[in-house]
């Protein structure tokens, strides 16, 4: 994570690989994507995230050429794209369902691209021998693609895509049509493979998992516009908005008020975990008096038994930071257990507790009352 | 700016679009020519004279271009009834069951489909003129017998073919459920797979209809005197002459197979929203 | 399944009807028709069976030899255009959007479903020699003519009708206008079922479209392609009615033979001879299909 931060700023000191300039999309009168600038610099995995329909695919397309913009324009590498149809520009896809021609077998998938640039016969030869040793393909290349299991159809659309040497590859939800296990191998393989070859990726993706494991920097969007830019931990830990923090793993959310806000304290109270409230030992966004939402990650609650005074919270005063519920439901996940603690005002809280001992599950049983706590760092005021 | 075609909209490139007009215009513009001079007051095709409906009066007093009207209206009426009951027979057979020789009864069932028309007709001239010679005497509309038979012979391979397809759409657990939850063999049949069968009963039948109501060869090699239908009636008058008369006898056929083609899909519609 | 008694009644139900209609007013009529080829006429109205080929060896006469290559011409060159026509429509369908695709698609196939002797007699109107295309292309004539006497030219002579019809070129068009949606339909079936992302991965991959068409499209769609050429040849190639009525004395093909022999020239046995070749032709059309695109997804296409 250190590595991938550092590089980000590296790359921040050049000038960007990828332009969007006010990019506007509309499909007669639904707009797909809203007045979208965003800069992606050489060397980045970035990534687009965002539930269906957000307008990212959109994005992804008008940067290979396969959509126009209604307004704005598109810059490669400091060139306005504007009339490039698709086979003219220096970067290339990887396509949601691979797109590997069925009727070639690997070897001339992978030369596809270079056949037609007119490259002389050995050099192809050499290239596609690379190409495909690089994705680790090279047994295979004289098999058809009906002969090759989803995983293997992938990495010939990666050789396809790769060795064509371009600016910027483009992945349009790589891993989606593949399964579970595999997923998971292969996202670390593409963050070496980026490292590897170390071209700018663009990836689009609906899973925040997918996102946050691979992507040095994402972009989370929303009915056509960017709601939060930043790194993985940026969007985890610092929300900016409801939308982010509800998409981007899980939360527990409070309405409140701002009753204090001070230069190192601030305190909220929220109707439903009267009669305690929220305290900070920092500022929060907003005025007093303002309405506010509290976000608060799972793992981030504490549970403590019952007990008639509530437990004390360090570096904050009694009654702060505390709320008191009874366990509804609980999800044993193996790695950890997910506890519903119902409060009284009626709200649900998750609370997510790792299983660290063989025999954790059994300290807190269905219909316990208990305490939930946290640290005051831990919730993130929202404005939005 | 905004109005440039991305890169696949191949429909929006302004030399596709001519091309199509282009197609369509040769598709469209005998016919429409042909209904616009049904009106026109004059015996020659060519120049405008002002509206007129004589012609249609003069085709309603033609008593013969009547009753080839009757006779074809008539026989595509009986056609669409045995094909549709044909034709969804043999569907359910070659779907639900399996049994020797299968193979080869599917194959004859698609032949009627491929067989060159003027072999089906020579094969129907022989038929009823050699080996069960059809009494042309007979009262109308028996004296229709050979034509009906005919049409049926390459009409109900259609419906099979079209019940068929929609039957392979079928969820064999539907019956099962029918049948788990108390319902004979019949019942089964009768309320899950027939209201399955439906939209393709209705196409098939408008198919058998329209088929039979234009079929000209077939019907030129088996009809006799006293059996004209509306086709080989009208093939008589284009030999003779190119008059306004044939443009109104045309007319109403072409607006007949419309309304039914519009019937259909209105029905399939229904069906899909169902 | 087991064949219990209730489902054995359901079984014969269901097949003998259909079997035994095809079997009676359908195979018997064609195989007396197979009989009478083996056979000669005796007397006035009698047809003697001797199995005799003297039908078929009398098929392979020059004179029936050349209308058979002509048929095989007219419907190929029928079915070239058809496909030359016929591609760029079925694309432009494919890539139309939700709302203009079944307009298109019901604007070729309306004409389908129009009485094809009505479609026929529409074309003769246009092209007879004082017909719309004539009275068109006299207009343009005469309209050049004004403008050659405008500029001080010669004005052109009296505009000469064109004989468009009663001849080969009219028969061809005839078969073009009437077969055109038989070709159409298939090639939109394929071409739909064609992933667009392979196209785009070929634009991506740095082809031009015309590149694409020849290197994607057209190897894919291969199986859709000959479906639609050989739907289209076979009827064409057994047509009765265009030639019939558009085309002149030269431009007779093989059905119009086969109607004469029994019709006129009263040889039943020949007729029947003629009528078997043009089916074996016919089924060697078919079987060619099958054998080009086996292992294809059957066509969804109805018709």
């Amino acid at each position: 994570m250190d590595q991938l931060a550092q590089r980000t700023q590296d790359a921040a000191a050049h000038k960007p690989i990828i332009s969007f300039r006010n990019i506007v999309k509309r499909f007669g009168s639904m707009t797909a994507v809203d007045n979208v600038s965003l800069d992606i610099m050489p060397g980045e995995f970035f990534a687009l995230l965002g539930p269906s329909g957000c307008g990212k695919t959109t994005l992804l397309r008008m940067l290979a050429g396969f959509e126009v913009p209604t307004e704005g324009s598109v810059l490669i590498d400091g060139q306005d794209m504007g009339e490039t149809p698709p086979n003219k520009r220096p970067v290339n896809m990887v396509f949601q369902s691979y797109a590997v021609f069925p009727h070639m077998n690997v070897a001339d998938n992978v030369a596809y691209g270079l056949k037609i640039d007119g490259l002389p016969k050995d050099e192809i030869k050499a290239r596609v021998q690379e190409a495909l040793d690089l994705v680790q393909l090279g047994p295979l290349a004289a098999r058809k693609p009906d002969q090759l299991s989803g995983g293997q159809r992938q990495r010939v659309a990666l050789a396809r895509a790769l060795i064509k040497r371009p600016k910027v590859l483009l992945l349009d939800e790589p891993l989606s049509a593949l399964d579970a296990k595999l997923r998971e191998a292969m996202r670390f393989e593409l963050s070496q493979l980026q490292q590897k070859v170390g071209i700018t990726f663009i990836m689009v993706t609906h899973d925040q998992d997918e996102a946050l494991a691979i992507a040095s920097r994402i972009a989370v969007m929303h009915k056509g516009a960017i709601a939060q830019l930043g790194t993985p931990s940026d969007l985890y830990e610092f929300p900016a908005s409801r939308f982010v923090a509800d998409f981007i793993g899980s939360v527990n959310m409070f309405e409140g008020t701002l009753i204090k806000d001070g230069a190192d304290e601030a305190v909220i109270a929220c109707p439903d975990l009267a009669p305690y409230s929220v305290h900070l030992p920092h500022s929060a966004p907003g005025s007093a008096g303002a309405s506010v939402w509290v976000a608060i990650r799972p793992e981030k609650l504490n549970l403590h038994k019952n007990a008639s005074e509530p437990p004390a919270v360090p570096d904050c005063p009694p009654a702060h930071n505390v709320a008191r519920g009874e366990i509804k439901e609980i999800s044993y996940l193996g790695d950890s257990s997910i506890f519903h603690v119902q409060l009284s005002s009626g709200q649900l809280l998750r609370v997510s507790r790792p299983n660290r001992s063989r025999y954790e599950q059994e300290h807190f049983g269905w219909g316990d009352t208990v305490w939930v706590s946290w640290a005051g760092s831990s919730p993130v005021v929202l404005l939005s | 700016m905004s109005d440039r075609p991305a890169p696949l909209e191949y429909n929006r490139l302004w030399p596709m679009r001519l091309w199509l007009a282009g197609v369509f215009f040769f598709l469209y513009s005998p016919l429409i020519t042909l209904i616009a001079f049904s009106f026109n007051d004059s015996k020659r095709n060519i120049v405008w004279r002002g509206f007129t409906l004589d012609y249609y009066r003069k085709l309603f007093n033609n008593d013969e271009l009547m009753l080839a009207f009757a006779n074809s209206l008539t026989i595509a009426l009986v056609t669409t009834i045995l094909s549709l009951v044909l034709g969804a027979l043999a569907a359910i057979m070659l779907w639900r069951f399996r049994f020797p020789l299968k193979g080869v009864i599917e194959g004859t069932l698609s032949l009627p489909i491929v067989v060159p028309e003027i072999c089906m007709g020579v094969a129907m001239l022989l038929f009823f003129s050699r080996v069960v010679p059809w009494p042309h005497d007979l009262p109308w509309p028996l004296s229709l017998g050979a034509i009906i038979i005919a049409h049926v012979s390459f009409c109900f391979p259609f419906v099979a073919m079209v019940v068929r397809a929609r039957l392979a759409s079928f969820n064999k657990e539907q019956e099962e459920a029918a049948r788990d939850l108390g319902a004979s063999d019949w019942q089964a049949f009768r309320d899950v797979l027939v209201p399955h069968m439906k939209p393709a009963l209705i196409a098939g039948a408008l198919l058998s209809f329209t088929l039979s109501l234009d079929d000209f060869v077939i019907t030129f090699f088996t009809s006799g005197p006293n059996t004209v239908t509306f086709p080989v009636k009208v093939y008589s008058m284009v030999r003779f002459s190119v008059t306004p008369e044939v443009n109104a006898a045309s007319t109403m056929l072409i607006v007949l197979t419309v309304a039914l083609m519009a019937l259909m899909m209105l029905g399939q519609r229904k069906s899909n929203s169902s | 399944m087991a064949l219990e008694k209730q489902s054995r009644a359901a079984f014969w139900v269901t097949v003998l009807p259909p079997t035994l209609w095809i079997a009676v007013f359908f195979l018997i009529p064609l195989g007396i028709v197979w009989a009478y080829s083996f056979g000669h006429n005796e007397g006035l109205t009698g047809v003697a069976i001797t199995g005799t080929f003297d039908n078929y060896i009398r098929a392979f006469d020059p004179l029936y030899l050349q209308i058979f290559g002509k048929s095989i011409a007219v419907a190929g060159l029928t079915t070239l255009l058809c496909l030359i026509i016929g591609f760029p429509v079925a694309l432009a369908i494919v890539f139309a959007n939700e709302k203009m695709r079944p307009l298109l698609l019901l604007l070729v196939m309306l004409p389908f479903w129009t009485n094809l002797l009505i479609r026929t007699y529409a074309l003769i109107a246009v092209l007879r020699t004082e017909g719309f295309a004539n009275w068109t292309l006299a207009w343009f004539w005469n309209q050049g003519s004004t403008l050659a006497a405008l500029v001080g030219l010669q004005p052109f002579p009296a505009y000469q009708p064109l004989e468009l019809l009663y001849n080969n070129f009219a028969v061809v068009v005839g078969l073009v206008y009437v077969h055109l949606p038989f070709m159409v339909l298939p090639l939109y079936a394929a071409l739909d079922r064609l992933d667009k992302s392979l196209m785009e991965a070929s634009l991506d991959l740095g082809a031009g479209h015309l590149r694409t068409l020849f290197s994607i499209v057209v190897p894919l769609a291969l199986p859709g392609i000959v479906s639609g050429v050989i739907i289209t040849f076979v009827p064409a190639l057994g047509a009765y009615l265009t030639p019939d009525l558009l085309g002149g004395t030269d431009s007779q093909m093989i059905a119009n033979v086969i109607e004469r022999q029994f019709k006129r020239a009263n040889d039943w046995p020949f007729g029947a001879a003629l009528s078997f070749l043009l089916m074996y032709a016919t089924f060697a059309a078919i079987a060619l299909r099958a054998y080009l695109t086996r292992g294809q997804p059957a066509d969804g296409h109805g018709i």
